[in-house]
């Protein structure tokens, strides 16, 4: 026997709602958490990168022993994780006498293990060793630029895929519209060696220039690191094809009531209901009070204003 | 500028003819270096960006970006479109149009206007104070307890299809994301008691069990994902060495005198059996009697005819000679 199972509540359903998969997708969410052991130096590493993806992230502070993605069978907890968390990105630190502060960047696709990349962070300064002017700092959510330097990001394989992680990890939400007043940050990576990436955030100045492009100062504001490439896993052809699928191309719904012409420009056609000036609202017609109760409330008023003049009159 | 390449989706810039052939040599130089390269990079998509159309607001300029080119993939799958229920598919296959049909509609019985379901709907049950007798009516049966049981029914029936409609959508997988199906218990027939659930803790004992068939007791087996390890319910037996020589020796002798010690604590006030103690002195006494009897008698026991003592005669009579003395 089946049973139909169904959220009592409407705010669980909205929830679900919103962890459903969508036709136009919007940002994903990041899951930052720890391994078996951490170093200081991570510690400060994951709380920067969850102080960058503030609006959009959510971090674990408790070890986590059997999270190994790159093991077979070590990937269960953390696909749970994903789906208790509706988190299709993570940041896993771990440290080891093998790997040093190690850094496993990911990405699922069905809360399922999509790929993963390891790199070793390296010269690691934090947000509080820069001293910049405060009011640069860039704003917690603001769209980022990103600027990708050296010729390994297009021919080492694993920088190309370090690449593609550390835009979808840091780009945000696609957005339609963009508030040009708003951009105040830029990713710069650089491909040192083949092997070696220098990453760094900076504030954008924008100063004037004569022209409607400003010229672009930029202020080094950190977190700044060297990521060292160790392992990386491709993901699955089947899979990758499958998770590239991009929405069809929508289909125009018929704009109703508007009419364009040459001379007029834009036309539009406002429907008004029918004032009602004759009646006046009263507070007993309110649409929230009960169907019931205000037409009993109504047909009592009806009988007994009568009454009530008589009393005054009796006074 | 046409040597970079830009992705103004992303708001992302690519220098890949730059490489660095030597590292840099100081890390404040390679940190000069990659901002000076970063400002020409944003440059560039500042130059495109700013130049796109834009529309004021007050908190600033407003462009639209376009799709970013970069592909990147999707976090879940796309959406199944709703699967068709068995009355669409039918109304498919008839050609059956859907027409709307008005919300309120004219009740005979009371002579308004009402809604059409719901609360105070048309030819509601309250509202039918007479239901005209038939000809094939049986008798003694209640048409309002008729009218209410087939209303009933109705329901039922849609709930049923209702529910083979949405298993025909999860079997294609496009059940709506708040739905869920789940599995009660089997329907039950006869005299059958229900089964009972197997909970989580039960199936890994079980699969526990079954491990514990192999050479290794399960220990080497290949683990499903999300397998743990299985349960070891008994202590684990610990032999200490027994020969001297390493510390550890001693631990097995405290072990052992341990036990022994507590075996004879326990048993202390019986070491001294006094019956038993009694009944061997009584026994010893009536030897040394039987004996000292057994020295007068020897002569005369002589004469009778004894195998046994036949052999030791010899050892018998030197004792007896020796105790004679």
């Amino acid at each position: 026997m089946m049973r139909i199972k169904t959220p009592t509540k409407k705010r669980i359903k909205r929830e679900l709602d919103k962890r459903a998969p969508k036709l136009i997708e919007t940002g994903k969410k990041t899951l930052i958490l720890h391994g078996t052991k951490t170093s200081n130096v991570l510690n400060a590493v994951l709380a920067e990168i969850y102080h960058l993806k503030r609006d959009n992230a959510i971090k674990y502070t408790k070890k986590n022993d059997n999270v190994r993605p790159f093991e077979s069978g070590g990937e269960t907890s953390l696909e749970f994780f994903s789906l208790k968390t509706d988190c299709s990105l993570f940041v896993l630190g771990t440290h080891s006498k093998k790997r040093p502060n190690n850094l496993v960047l990911g990405r699922t696709y069905d809360h399922h293990l999509y790929d993963l990349v390891e790199v070793g962070v390296e010269n690691f300064k934090s947000t509080e060793s820069f001293s910049y002017d405060k009011k640069l700092a860039p704003h917690i959510g603001s769209k980022p630029l990103f600027a990708f330097i050296g010729e390994g990001f297009e021919s080492v394989e694993e920088l190309k895929h370090l690449k593609e992680v550390l835009l979808d990890l840091f780009r945000g939400e696609v957005v339609k519209n963009l508030n040009l007043a708003g951009i105040d940050r830029v990713y710069l990576c650089t491909a040192v060696s083949p092997t070696k990436v220098f990453f760094t955030q900076c504030a954008i100045r924008l100063k004037k220039s004569g022209t409607t492009v400003p010229r672009i100062e930029l202020v080094e504001v950190g977190p700044s690191m060297d990521f060292v490439v160790r392992r990386h896993r491709l993901p699955d052809e089947g899979v990758k094809k499958q998770a590239m699928k991009t929405a069809p191309e929508s289909t125009k719904k018929k704009e109703k009531n508007v009419k364009g012409d040459v001379i007029e420009g834009k036309v539009g056609k406002i429907y008004i209901p029918d004032q009602k000036v004759g009646s006046v609202p009263l507070p007993n017609t309110a649409k929230g009070v009960k169907r019931e109760r205000r037409e009993a409330k109504m047909n009592n008023e009806a009988h007994e204003p009568a009454e009530k003049k008589q009393k005054e009159d009796s006074d | 500028m046409a040597e970079y390449e830009i992705d103004l989706g992303n708001l992302m810039a690519f220098d890949p003819h730059r490489s660095f052939s030597s590292p840099p040599s100081s890390r404040e130089e390679l940190v000069k270096e990659s901002l000076e390269q970063g400002t020409k990079l944003v440059q560039a998509v500042a130059d495109t960006l700013f130049v796109l159309p834009s529309t004021e607001v007050p908190d600033g300029p407003i462009v639209t970006l376009p799709p970013p080119t970069t592909r990147l993939p999707r976090e879940k799958p796309l959406p199944k479109p709703k699967a068709p229920t068995r009355w669409e598919l039918f109304a498919k296959k008839k050609g059956i149009q859907k027409h709307k049909k008005d919300k309120v509609a004219f009740d005979e019985q009371t002579g308004t206007w009402k809604r059409r379901h719901g609360y105070d709907r048309v030819n509601d049950d309250k509202d039918v104070p007479i239901i005209e007798a038939k000809m094939n009516d049986e008798p003694g049966e209640d048409p309002f307890a008729k009218r209410r049981e087939e209303k009933k029914k109705r329901v039922d029936k849609q709930e049923k299809n209702r529910l083979h409609n949405l298993k025909q959508a999860a079997k294609s997988g496009a059940l709506p994301s708040h739905i869920q199906l789940a599995a009660t218990a089997l329907p039950i027939t006869g005299s059958q008691a229900a089964p009972k659930k197997v909970g989580k803790d039960e199936l890994q004992n079980v699969a526990g069990m079954a491990a514990s068939a192999t050479a290794s007791g399960g220990k080497f087996d290949k683990k499903l994902p999300g397998e743990k390890p299985t349960k070891h319910e008994k202590k684990y037996r610990k032999f200490l060495p027994a020969a001297e020589g390493s510390g550890m020796s001693s631990l097995e002798k405290q072990q052992t005198e341990k036990v022994l010690n507590k075996l004879i604590s326990k048993n202390s006030h019986e070491i001294l059996n006094v019956e038993k103690a009694v009944t061997m002195y009584n026994v010893t006494e009536e030897k040394k009697r039987r004996s000292q009897k057994g020295k007068s008698f020897s002569s005369s026991s002589k004469l009778k005819p004894n195998k046994k003592s036949f052999k030791k005669m010899p050892k018998k009579g030197s004792s007896n000679k020796g105790k004679s003395k």
